[in-house]
């Protein structure tokens, strides 16, 4: 077993090695622009883009020629939200997402806020997930998008997108996805689940970065959207720009691979992930899971050791690559808006901990993680004042702090 | 983060990690921050009444490592010290020998505050004491 043990592939995964070995060719021997229609060149590099496109369309039920190569996934709920807004604004102008999004959707909807539409950002339940009575609730005749994650990037929790999008569709509005957790990760069907937008990322699956897609329907309903882009027309105009082909091959190789080895991939990564929730739960006192475990990505846990802070507890592992929701490990000082979604407290949130398991993680790596947290969390105890008062049966939340 | 080799020494080996008992007489108690703030430090001086001078001091903190790293050095730089001479001591002190960055400056002073508290507590305590034993007399 090597260190650093990597479990932060909620951030990113590394290239599976079959991914890099797909994609060299065409970064030296076959490097055509996909776009040249007179030469060979170009032929071979259109020839493996559509391969890609196919790739992706297969892992998510998709016709190929209903994905859009972008840059990422950021680009792609850019792309999805500024392109639906624009082209449907004389239908209406109200978007409704969730306080839960990441930001690539919360920041672009506060933009479309300050060019004149309306958003609702849906409150979440304590287990994280979209009431759909409030949703109903929220959808008027000027509703044109509902985008919703379809699993979070902190806690892990899967939203109802079957539901959610019946609900959108019932009141003629469109619904969109950020997929980008979830792609690879657990059965995505666009049909099943009734996505008309799905925003998918190449480097969270064991692809490279810098390359996503966006799904864009072709049928029932043909969504149509406006280009934030002006070019050359790429990507049936939706998109210009000249196809990054080797990153689009790596991207078709890993939804390839993960359609291929998926429903091993969840037995092992909920068992990896369930042992590692087990020991912890069961060697510590005042341990909270963030966000339910019955709706959840097989490879998350995102977890909050009371009366630790965060960071003092990533600076005990530090040989351990994991992520905390807590204040400190940003210049801003807030604890996470997610954790704070969930009305989980401040003080909860500031001890938060997320393990993002992932295709190369091993049982061996895992034992030793459970082992080292256990271990500092029972030093960082020792040291903390609330945990001594917590053992005295003070009740902390009457106590008066003195805020700073 | 990178923290410094100092704030590491701290947070790996804390000194003077513990607890006095608060209604002892000499015992003065800081206890500053808030859970979620991300910061509570509990710092503790035992004063001789006799001489002025703090013989032990003990913390607890939760916080992050440049929190804890803070209120451990406080320990040791208050032992010894008289109650006047601990409290001339400054968050700049704490932050040049542990050479914390602008966004941890905030540790340093929660540990002026806490040793502030922890005198405060301890001079309140022993102008009880006298008041007492006046009446008394």
């Amino acid at each position: 077993m090597k260190l650093p043990i990597y479990m932060d592939n909620h951030a990113t995964t590394p290239v599976d090695p079959r991914v890099f070995k797909a994609m060299t060719p065409y970064f030296t021997d076959t490097f055509g622009n996909a776009a040249s229609r007179n030469h060979s060149f170009g032929w071979v590099a259109e020839d493996a883009v559509e391969k890609a496109r196919k790739q992706v369309g297969d892992l998510i039920g998709a016709n190929n020629k209903e994905i859009v190569f972008t840059s990422g996934a950021t680009e792609s709920n850019n792309l999805a939200l500024k392109g639906v807004a624009e082209m449907y604004a004389e239908k209406g102008n109200h978007i409704i997402t969730a306080a839960t999004e990441h930001k690539a959707i919360l920041d672009t909807c506060k933009r479309l806020e300050k060019e004149g539409y309306k958003v609702t950002y849906l409150p979440v339940e304590t287990n994280g997930l979209v009431d759909l009575d409030k949703l109903r609730a929220a959808m008027t005749d000027k509703t044109i998008l509902v985008s919703i994650m379809y699993a979070n990037n902190e806690i892990g929790v899967l939203q109802p997108v079957a539901e959610i999008s019946k609900i959108a569709k019932e009141r003629g509005a469109l619904f969109h996805t950020d997929a980008t957790q979830a792609v690879g990760k657990v059965p995505v069907d666009v049909i099943k689940d009734g996505i008309d937008l799905a925003s998918i990322s190449a480097h969270k699956m064991y692809g490279p970065k810098g390359v996503g897609a966006l799904y864009v329907r072709r049928r029932n309903p043909r969504v149509q959207l406006t280009a934030q882009m002006d070019g050359g027309g790429h990507e049936r105009g939706m998109r210009s720009g000249t196809l990054n082909v080797p990153g689009i091959v790596g991207l078709g190789e890993a939804c390839a691979i993960a359609k291929a080895e998926m429903s091993e991939e969840i037995k092992r990564m909920a068992h990896l992930r369930d042992k590692l929730k087990d020991r912890l739960m069961s060697s510590l006192d005042e341990v909270y899971i963030n966000g339910t475990m019955e709706h959840r990505l097989p490879n998350n846990l995102n977890i909050s050791f009371a009366y630790v802070e965060g960071e003092s507890l990533l600076m005990g592992i530090n040989e351990i690559a994991v992520s905390s929701g807590s204040a400190c490990t940003s210049a801003t000082l807030e604890p996470s808006y997610v954790l704070k979604a969930l009305g989980a407290g401040d003080d909860l949130a500031h001890s938060s901990i997320r393990f993002g398991l992932g295709r190369f993680n091993t049982e061996e790596e895992v034992d030793y993680v459970a082992a080292k947290v256990i271990d500092v969390v029972k030093k960082l105890r020792e040291l903390s004042p609330l945990y001594e008062m917590h053992k005295e049966g003070i009740d902390l939340t009457k106590v008066q702090w003195t805020a700073h | 983060m990178a923290y410094s080799d100092k704030v590491l020494d701290h947070y790996n080996n804390p000194r003077n990690v513990g607890s006095f008992d608060k209604t002892d007489p000499n015992v003065g108690t800081g206890m500053v921050g808030a859970p979620e703030c991300g910061d509570v430090m509990k710092l503790q001086v035992k004063v001789n009444p006799a001489t002025g001078i703090i013989e032990d001091a003990k913390f607890k903190t939760f916080g992050c490592g440049s929190a804890i790293a803070s209120s451990s050095l406080a320990t040791e730089w208050l032992r010894g010290k008289t109650v006047d001479e601990a409290l001339a001591i400054k968050n700049t002190d704490i932050v040049n020998e542990l050479s914390l960055p602008p966004v941890k400056i905030h540790c340093s002073v929660l540990a002026e505050d806490a040793i502030k508290a922890a005198i405060d507590d301890y001079k309140k305590k022993s102008e009880n004491v006298e008041a007492q034993t006046k009446a008394h007399a």
